[in-house]
């Protein structure tokens, strides 16, 4: 057994169990722990696979809900702006109809004043009829008995109906 | 011998570092040859040896049998090697099986019929006896088997650990040698072979590497006498050779292409490439089988000279030094296991992705 010349015994020997354990190795030992490797990185694969699919979903979901809420954003604005719409044209109603109100009355009242100045004026015009009856008549008593002073009687009479 | 020009190399320049004035080179070497023999030491671990020896106690030393099996001329003849009675000289003859039996220089020679007793020549080689084809469970065949049993403990625990889990999380020693198997996958044979064919060379890549390491630790441990499985060249053979015949039955059209008629190059490059590349098909599992027997080897030898010199001086002031030597080289020869199983299975798997790569322009 020389340090280079391979003896044949040992060849022989090495042969047999090299190839043993090839074999035993290979079923029992490599085929299971490469699986579970290769299962666990399979695994792996797909978990970050489904997680990255699950972030794409959320960014969806997310831009959806940012759309929905520009919407209803909008939505509102415009609720609001035709609530002020409204607001201002009732405003707007109440104020032309209160107007026209007031200029009826207005009317109304300019008519009875009108009414009531000639009423006014028809008793004006009986009373100084009266008047001048009345004065007619003491006129005709003073000119039975003073001329002068009938005529005196009558200009002051009559100053104090201007004065009227 | 390339190995004592070693030695004394090594040793000479371990004088300069200590300065050891009062030492001459002469010296050592003689003392070298009567007592303390360190050459025949060193080899005497380095190489398989038949029976498992533990200590020398009582200058006997203390062994574990183990089986002898020779295909002789009478058949399957089997006994222990303790039959020898640590006889290394071949002077103790076991008789079995009609059949005479010596152990000479850890080698097994059946006597030629009618003979008593053996007969060397000058050059101390037997003239006889024949060698028997040996099948024998050696120190190494032995110390493969225990780091067998060891790797099949480990990695069938394992397994077993990933059918218990549900969720396939690895637990207990899954989660060492998870990263281990990992790494076989993801950095050698993913890049060397590519994505889609390299499933089907990952038990033969992944059982290499654990076999290799595993193998050269074992020869680390102290206990176990330098059992040198990965350092002997019949265990590096072998693998190798697995290597080649997988290369040679897996290559495809383009592989053999490039190989006898190299696309892309002019007619007489290539008649000029063939033969260089016919040759590399043969280097190439040749460099495998070398590179592993002479890093793990050389390795072996380094330390066993740095202890020897305890003994070459015979005292015991050097062995600081020879501990710390050994220690460093020792915490390298660490690193070594698991760097010469990663070259071995990373080329492996590299010649499988080049005989196994397509065609692309």
């Amino acid at each position: 057994m020389d340090l280079v010349t391979p003896g044949f015994g040992l060849v022989f020997w090495t042969i047999i169990t090299f190839i043993f354990l090839v074999v035993i190795l290979k079923k029992f030992a490599w085929k299971p722990i490469l699986g579970a490797v290769s299962d666990r990185e399979e695994g792996i694969k797909e978990a970050l696979a489904s997680a990255e699919k699950a972030r794409l979903e959320m960014q969806n979901l997310n831009a959806d809900n940012e759309r929905i809420l520009k919407e209803a954003r909008a939505e509102r604005e415009a609720l609001l702006k035709e609530a002020r719409d409204i607001k201002s044209k009732l405003i707007e109603d109440a104020k032309g109809e209160a107007q026209v109100q007031a200029n009826k009355m207005i009317e109304q009242a300019q008519l009875a004043i009108e009414s009531e100045k000639k009423s006014a004026m028809a008793e004006l015009k009986n009373h100084v009829a009266g008047l001048s009856l009345d004065i007619a008549e003491k006129v005709v008593r003073q000119e039975l008995s003073n001329k002068g002073k009938q005529l005196e009687l009558v200009e002051s009479m009559l100053d104090e109906a201007k004065l009227n | 011998m390339t190995l004592n020009t070693f030695k004394n190399a090594l040793f000479s320049a371990l004088f300069l570092v200590i300065s050891f004035a009062g030492y001459a080179t002469e010296d050592t070497e003689n003392k070298d040859d009567k007592e303390f023999n360190a050459k025949e030491m060193i080899l005497h671990h380095v190489k398989d040896a038949y029976g498992f020896e533990i200590i020398e106690w009582n200058n006997e030393p203390v062994s574990i049998p183990l089986p002898v099996i020779l295909w002789a001329d009478n058949g399957l003849t089997t006994f222990m090697s303790s039959a020898f009675h640590h006889d290394d000289s071949g002077n103790t003859i076991v008789e079995k099986n009609g059949g005479k039996f010596v152990k000479l220089h850890e080698k097994i020679y059946q006597l030629n019929k009618g003979e008593t007793a053996i007969v060397l020549d000058q050059e101390h080689h037997p003239t006889n006896a024949t060698k028997p084809l040996n099948f024998s469970i050696t120190r190494n065949v032995f110390m493969m088997w225990v780091s067998v049993a060891l790797i099949l403990l480990i990695f069938l625990t394992t397994a077993k650990s990933y059918k218990k889990s549900k969720d396939g999380v690895p637990k207990g020693i899954a989660g060492f040698i998870e990263p281990l198997v990992l790494f076989v996958r993801d950095e050698i044979a993913r890049p060397m072979i590519g994505e889609h064919k390299y499933k089907k060379y990952m038990p033969y890549l992944l059982t290499v590497f654990f076999f290799i390491w595993i193998n050269n630790i074992f020869g680390l441990i102290p206990i176990f006498n330098g059992a040198n499985v990965s350092g002997n060249i019949a265990f590096t053979m072998t693998l190798a050779l697995v290597t080649f015949i997988i290369t040679t039955v897996k290559g495809n059209k383009n592989y053999w292409k490039h190989i006898f008629w190299m696309p892309g190059v002019p007619v007489p490059m290539k008649l000029f490439l063939a033969p260089i590349e016919i040759i590399g098909m043969f280097v190439k599992p040749l460099s495998l089988m070398i590179r592993l027997f002479a890093n793990i080897t050389a390795g072996h030898i380094i330390i066993l000279a740095l202890m020897s010199l305890i003994f070459i001086f015979e005292t015991v002031w050097i062995s600081p030094v020879s501990i710390l030597f050994s220690l460093f080289i020792l915490i390298i020869e660490i690193i070594v296991t698991a760097i010469q199983a990663y070259i071995f299975t990373v080329l492996s798997a590299l010649y499988f992705g080049m005989a196994t790569e397509e065609a692309h322009h």
